[in-house]
């Protein structure tokens, strides 16, 4: 649990997740949320994104993209439920979810990586 | 403190009250603070209060985001039909306005972040701060560069 020796490994996880959400995100988004649905862009076709999902760079890529960011949000969130709706008192709860969330991304991500 | 020369009035002993009045039930030994209770609503009363949940909030559309390329990965690597169910759920009306609200709390996000960036860090050059714009700049062009090669990466398959 979050205690004065292990914060800051949360701490860390969490800007370490904030960077790459911020640079990553944002264009991942877009491009498949967005552009690609209203057909400002041109969906890229099967073959193609299959070969660029096969490349180890894009798995490792992929794995950090997924991860990190996921650890960025249990921290975010957990803090936004303890001051938004202050429910301290379900603290160890709000703990085991959010960081259960990122946990099982995480090896959600890693899974699927693995087995392309 | 008294004046000089007025006597500092006596002690009037403590009145005595029966004990159950005084302690009607048991307390810590610490006394416990009054705090007003604040509503669960607090943050609504001000501008900054809001644009601070909103900013804790991006945190979901974060996660949102992650999950949905977790599908687009399984879908991608599942096949050809898989692969075009998942662009065709994409393009569903109620997909495309959650995608636009989420995409909006990211670009809040990032914003935030490289704006946040110089004041956690305060960098010194031979004892002059470096102006947050040098700090915060870089990173929007790291952010402009990087998207833009997603961009060419994707489009170009």
């Amino acid at each position: 649990m979050v205690n004065k020796d292990t914060e800051p490994i949360f701490w860390t996880l969490f800007s370490a997740g904030g960077v790459v959400a911020a640079l990553f995100l944002p264009a991942q988004l877009f491009l498949f949320g967005i552009a690609v649905p209203l057909g400002w862009v041109h969906a890229p076709a099967h073959p193609g994104m299959l070969t660029l999902l096969r490349s180890p760079i894009t798995r490792i890529y992929l794995l950090i993209i997924c991860s990190l960011p996921l650890f960025h949000f249990a921290h975010r969130f957990r803090y936004t439920l303890y001051d938004g709706l202050q429910i301290k008192h379900l603290n160890e709860m709000v703990f085991a979810g959010c960081y259960g969330v990122a946990i099982i991304g995480t090896l959600a991500a890693a899974f699927l990586l693995l087995r392309i | 403190m008294t004046k000089a020369g007025q006597a500092p009035a006596p002690m009037r002993p403590a009145p005595v009250v029966p004990r159950e009045e005084t302690a009607p039930s048991y307390t810590e030994f610490h006394p416990r603070w009054y705090r007003p209770p604040i509503s669960t609503y607090w943050w609504l009363g001000k501008s900054a209060y809001v644009k601070f949940i909103l900013r804790e909030l991006s945190s979901v559309a974060v996660a949102w985001t992650v999950a949905l390329l977790l599908v687009q990965i399984r879908a991608i690597s599942s096949g050809g039909d898989a692969y075009a169910r998942f662009l065709h759920r994409m393009a569903s009306p109620w997909m495309i306005a959650i995608n636009v609200v989420a995409f909006a709390f990211l670009l809040l996000h990032s914003i935030t972040w490289f704006n946040l960036a110089p004041k956690a860090m305060a960098v010194r050059i031979r004892g002059i701060r470096v102006p947050g714009l040098l700090i915060s700049g870089p990173q929007y062009m790291a952010w402009i560069v990087i998207s833009a090669i997603i961009f060419a990466i994707v489009l170009t398959r």
